[in-house]
């Protein structure tokens, strides 16, 4: 018996829609066993982990509350993997994204500014320091050819030692007993709430607005087809005359700037001031979502609410079973590696032929 | 030329190698249905087709690179299922492909270490002893990369007979050696049969068929169409067996040579790769209306010249290259193409197509202003429209203009992408190999086309490694060779020969100097 | 003359969990395959060999756990990447994802466990000799492994036939398969071994050199493993040089403090990382030299025909 893979004359396209789903399930097959064998009632912890969080009206809306910055980084991000950029950095960039627009909102501190004009210039501050540091390794890889995953994963490391700096030092709130954390911001540079009684603000639709832009960019427009020519096939990108430079600097700093606005909207949404950690590893979840949501701006969105349910169910879990909230981290790699290896039926069929080789 | 003598067929030998029945299918196509061939000690056997006709797959089986899927292989009479290359190794089978196996960062000694199977003392002495043994001299601790394709074919092959193979097959060797190579290399083979080793020739050159083998067996789409003794026949009736039919002729009108259309003037440029070819001093002028060819074995700067003329690689002189009377040097691709340049790349999939994408897509590659893509927006209905139109124009079977490049077969994307250049009214169109790995009458079609082209006044430049397809379509023909270019002759005041000793004679002064350092 | 001593000491203990990580990823790289998943695979390491150091007090079973840990995730990694054909810069990704989120699960219980961590060695007599024993006798053992390893994994590559074959297959897997040999075998054994390094330099930092489990304990070494095989241009001796320049690079920030510098501590903390991006810019610039000397199919999918 011999068991080959073929390779398909065309990509599956049923397969490609349905493998984000079979991983999906077969992570939650993963976790009914896991949590079996961590002698908890598998039901219970399911229903515990994927049910309760959404079972409420204020639990849908902690849903798209975290779904928010993931959507938003995660279509950033894809722009540029799309074409072979990958910017592993975003949560750098959030980081730096939330430093930029918190830093204005504790410039600005008490004095009248009007909310509709303070968030949007925190938001374009968060966005341009977000590309700003994304630029770093952008320049890196056009000018010295480095490779952009490690010097963009380097620099989260060095944004978070920055803004862990700021909360320690300068930007500490002095009536803060202490604690390395800023000034609670004012009530114009916090985000309007959209559902009364819940934390959903509008950076909810920030990210669908984001969304929609990304679907008209990679769709019909033809930087968005180049991209994808310099993803495919770069030798066929250098022969129609499109600028891997050019590709290098658009993926960059489109992750950079959604990152950028993610991070504001942590700062300026549910947090409310500036803290060591401004995110709970939402800059590399968003990989993950992008991956699952198949770089598509629209599977993107609903892989991004899937994974925002994970988030919520690690809380859960937490909170409830007395689970350590890595459980998230573990289903999230859990996730990508069945996505992984689901995607294998898009391009290749499985063979079995039976005798001995002859 | 010295024949050697025919094996004697009153004795009745036992054949050293028999097929029977073999089959071999992949998804979409059988690529050997149920093919009988019997290769005897000190024969020289061609196994004669097209590009696709099953040849490569039916040499993979034998040397257990593939499994077949019915049929039995009988070597020297005995029944053997050889199921890897070790084996076939074993058995006395050597193999000399036709894209190199070779590995280029390490030396000669390395790579021919790793294709013995038995630790081999004072390996460099027997290659040294091997390969003057049989006139091609190897230099066991050079690196690959620093060779020419004919010393890395050397390479192969004396790797090949430090295992003293009784059966020595090699796939299409030709298409990489200058005009005297070939007499060289034909000359070993013929002194390696006299010492009763048996030869498998793959070939789809008629005339190098005719003139080395003793017998050949004629492969179309998988089946055997006919076994022969390709002395006694013509080039014509060969053909037949070949493709089912006579060879095409493609149509000639006198050429109108007009205005220079493109201008190469004293160009440099150095390589980019360690493992390039530095161009100097190349000129050449391509007037409208008529086709220049530029012929020479691969790795000798062509696509350094050619990333030039894309627009690939930057110039620094920008009056090194005049489109259309205009200094062209400095634009890119796109620039380029703008002025009224189109491009045929060598490598079909994955340059000049991108192989996921579908037909239509990939008309967007060299084609991305109006009315195809208005103010940075993709008009799908107009792209689709042209995808469409290029696939009836240009006799291009596939399933439709969503079909994925990949999909198609050598051929037929070779068609699209001709097409698609074409449909863009270029004034100055450069092609790459344009009917490398393409059947036959694909093949034919394409060079009308390009000759079709040049009557309508399009300035053609054609870079090939097949020479006769150059004296065929090319009204002037120069030589590259080591990153120079000879100066471009008519097609009427030159000939095969001189061609070949150009070719041939700029790489034997290398290979001199190579040898005296060595 | 104590104090520096003291600094070569300190460097090469610093310099360890590099190199083990380093060179594991070299190996593997060397057969043409990219495994980002290098800072999961040492953390798993890393938490694996305190769980058992701290469960069966031998520090020595917990090392070599730790290697079985990081041999086993990374054949999580070869699965995927070589017979299934997945993107390896994605499943290496997923891999060091994966690798973080399990080992702070399973270590959550041992986060405030002391264990006695690994002694240096103690040679009667060499030891004791002034200057020369405690520079060249009195290191902990695993930093002589580590040397061991550097020599075995030069030696193997330049003069062993299996080492020219890896290399043939990192240089050309099709070439290779054409004359017989088993790619994917071939480098399912590279990924292994790699995933077996990173577990020990994971290991050495929970059981020697701290010791003690943290949640995500290697800060980020997993990826200046994979930026020290790039400014090692693929060499081995290039590895140990640029471990020990990290090393020293980690223990400066350290020293400053010490001496007072008036940086922060978290300013300070930044110089690992933005060293890593220096030292990859101006190795990367020559491109030139990146195509001679890197395995030509490095991260390309292969399909064997």
């Amino acid at each position: 018996m011999r068991v080959y893979l073929e390779a398909r004359p065309s990509p599956s396209r049923l397969a490609a829609w349905m493998t984000p789903v079979v991983a999906a399930v077969a992570t939650i097959v993963v976790g009914f066993v896991v949590f079996g064998a961590l002698g908890k009632d598998p039901f219970a912890a399911l229903r515990a982990f994927f049910i309760e969080p959404i079972a409420t009206r204020y639990g849908i809306a902690e849903l798209l509350l975290k779904a928010t910055p993931l959507m938003l980084i995660a279509t950033g991000l894809a722009i540029g993997y799309r074409a072979n950029v990958w910017n592993i950095g975003a949560e750098g960039q959030l980081t730096l994204g939330a430093i930029a627009g918190g830093g204005l909102a504790l410039a600005v501190g008490d004095a009248p500014w009007p909310s509709f004009l303070l968030l949007p210039a925190m938001f374009v501050a968060g966005a341009a320091a977000g590309m700003a540091w994304a630029a770093i390794p952008a320049w890196l890889r056009t000018r010295f050819n480095a490779n952009e995953i490690l010097t963009s994963l380097m620099l989260v490391y060095v944004a978070s030692l920055l803004l862990s700096w700021l909360v320690h030092g300068p930007w500490r709130d002095p009536e803060g007993y202490n604690f390395p954390q800023s000034k609670m911001f004012d009530a114009n540079a916090m985000l309007p709430i959209l559902v009364p009684d819940t934390r959903l603000n509008a950076a909810f639709l920030l990210g669908l607005a984001i969304v929609a832009l990304a679907w008209i960019f990679v769709r019909r427009h033809v930087v968005g087809f180049e991209m994808r020519v310099a993803g495919l096939a770069p030798a066929a990108a250098n022969y129609a005359g499109i600028s891997m430079r050019r590709n290098v600097w658009l993926g960059m700093l489109a992750g950079g700037a959604c990152a950028g606005l993610a991070g504001v909207g942590e700062a300026a949404g549910p947090i409310g001031q500036l803290l060591p950690s401004m995110s709970p590893g939402y800059g590399f979840a968003a990989i993950i979502v992008a991956f699952v949501g198949r770089l598509h701006p629209g599977g993107i969105a609903l892989a991004s609410v899937l994974m925002s349910l994970l988030y919520l169910g690690g809380e859960s879990a937490q909170v409830n079973l007395g689970l350590p909230s890595a459980v998230t981290g573990l289903f999230e790699g859990t996730l990508l590696f069945f996505l992984l290896a689901a995607d294998v039926f898009v391009n290749y069929r499985l063979r079995a032929v039976a005798g001995a080789p002859t | 030329m010295a024949q050697p003598p025919r094996p004697s067929e009153a004795a009745a030998p036992v054949p050293r190698l028999s097929l029977r029945g073999i089959t071999k299918a992949y998804p979409g196509v059988v690529a050997n249905d149920g093919v009988d061939l019997d290769v005897f000690p000190g024969e020289i056997h061609a196994v004669l087709g097209e590009n696709g006709a099953g040849k490569s797959t039916l040499m993979k089986v034998i040397y257990g690179l593939a499994w077949p899927d019915a049929g039995t292989i009988r070597w020297e009479g005995e029944l053997v299922e050889i199921t890897n290359p070790g084996q076939a190794r074993k058995l006395g089978i050597g193999m000399v492909f036709q894209h190199f196996s070779l590995f280029e960062t390490l030396t000669v000694a390395d790579n021919i270490r790793l294709a013995l199977d038995s630790r081999t003392r004072r390996l460099r002495r027997r290659i040294r002893e091997v390969s003057k043994r049989y006139a091609m001299p190897l230099d066991p601790a050079r690196r690959v990369h620093t060779m020419s394709v004919g010393e890395r074919q050397r390479v192969e092959i004396v790797r090949c007979l430090l295992q003293d193979p009784r059966l020595l097959i090699l796939d299409e060797p030709t298409s990489v050696l200058t005009p005297s190579a070939v007499e060289r290399l034909f000359d070993t083979l013929r002194g390696l049969a006299a010492q009763g080793c048996s030869i498998l020739y793959i070939s789809h050159k008629l005339d190098e068929i005719r003139a080395l083998c003793d017998r050949a067996t004629v492969l179309r789409n998988g089946k055997v169409t006919g076994q022969c003794d390709p002395r006694a026949e013509t080039t014509a009736s060969l053909a037949r067996m070949m493709i089912g039919g006579d060879l095409p002729r493609p149509v000639h009108r006198a050429p109108h040579a007009g205005a220079p259309a493109l201008v190469i003037d004293a160009l440099d440029l150095a390589a980019d790769d360690p493992f390039g070819t530095s161009l100097r001093d190349v000129s050449l002028t391509v007037h409208a209306g008529e086709i220049v060819g530029i012929a020479g074995v691969s790795g000798n700067g062509q696509k350094e010249l050619l990333a030039a003329l894309s627009g690939e690689r930057a110039i620094e002189r920008a009056q090194a290259i005049t489109l259309l009377g205009q200094a062209a040097g400095r634009l890119d691709a796109r620039a380029r193409r703008a002025r009224g340049l189109a491009f045929i790349p060598e490598d079909r999939l994955g340059r000049g197509a991108v192989p996921e994408m579908s037909l239509a897509d990939n008309v967007l590659l060299t084609t991305r202003t109006p009315p195809l893509v208005k103010r940075g927006f993709v008009r799908a209905v107009q792209v689709r429209e042209r995808a469409r139109r290029t696939i009836a124009q240009f006799a291009v079977k596939a399933a439709g203009v969503d079909a994925p490049a990949q999909s198609l077969s050598g051929g037929n994307l070779q068609k699209f992408i001709v097409g698609r250049e074409i449909e863009r009214a270029p004034r100055v169109l450069i092609a790459a190999q344009p009917t490398w790995g393409v059947d036959v009458g694909a093949a034919a079609q394409i060079r009308q086309t390009l000759l079709d082209l040049r009557d309508r006044g399009v300035a053609v430049l054609v870079i090939s490694e097949d020479l006769d397809e150059l004296l065929e379509i090319c009204d002037a023909l120069a030589v590259i060779a080591q990153g120079r270019l000879s100066k471009a002759k008519p097609i009427r005041e030159t000939s095969a020969e001189e061609i070949g000793q150009l070719m041939a004679g700029v790489a034997a002064t290398v290979e001199a100097a190579a040898a005296v350092t060595a | 003359m104590n104090e520096i001593t003291q600094i070569v000491v300190l460097t090469l203990a610093a310099g360890t969990p590099l190199v083990f990580a380093a060179l594991g990823e070299l190996v593997v790289e060397k057969s043409g395959v990219l495994n980002l998943g290098v800072e999961g695979m040492m953390l798993v390491g890393a938490v694996a060999s305190f769980i058992v150091a701290a469960r069966t007090h031998s520090p020595w079973l917990g090392v070599g756990t730790g290697a079985l840990a990081g041999a086993a995730l990374s054949l999580v990694f070869a699965v995927l990447a070589l017979s299934l054909r997945a993107n390896q810069v994605a499943t290496g990704l997923a891999l060091s994802l994966f690798g973080i989120g399990l080992s702070a699960f399973v270590g959550r219980p041992y986060m405030s466990v002391v264990i006695e961590g690994m002694k240096p060695v103690s040679i009667p007599g060499l030891s004791d000799l002034p200057v020369v024993g405690k520079l060249l006798f009195a290191h902990g053992p695993l930093v002589y492994a580590s040397l061991a390893l550097f020599v075995l994994v030069h030696l193997f590559l330049s003069r062993t036939r299996a080492g020219l074959v890896l290399r043939a297959v990192g240089e050309s897997p099709q070439s290779a398969h054409a004359i017989g040999y088993d790619v994917i075998g071939i480098r399912y054994l590279a990924v292994l071994f790699g995933g077996a390094c990173a577990g020990l330099g994971g290991a050495f930092l929970a059981v020697a050199y701290t010791p003690a489990w943290v949640e995500g304990m290697t800060a980020g070494r997993g990826w200046i493993a994979l930026a020290l095989v790039v400014f090692a241009t693929w060499k081995p001796w290039r590895v140990m040089i640029g471990a020990y320049l990290f090393g020293s690079v980690t223990l400066a920030q350290f020293q400053a403090q010490a001496a007072g510098v008036a940086l922060s501590s978290q300013l300070l903390a930044m110089l690992p990382y933005v060293a890593t991006i220096v030292v990859l810019a101006i190795i990367s610039r020559d491109a030139a030299m990146i195509r001679l000397n890197a395995p030509a199919s490095l991260g390309k999918p292969y399909h064997p025909a």
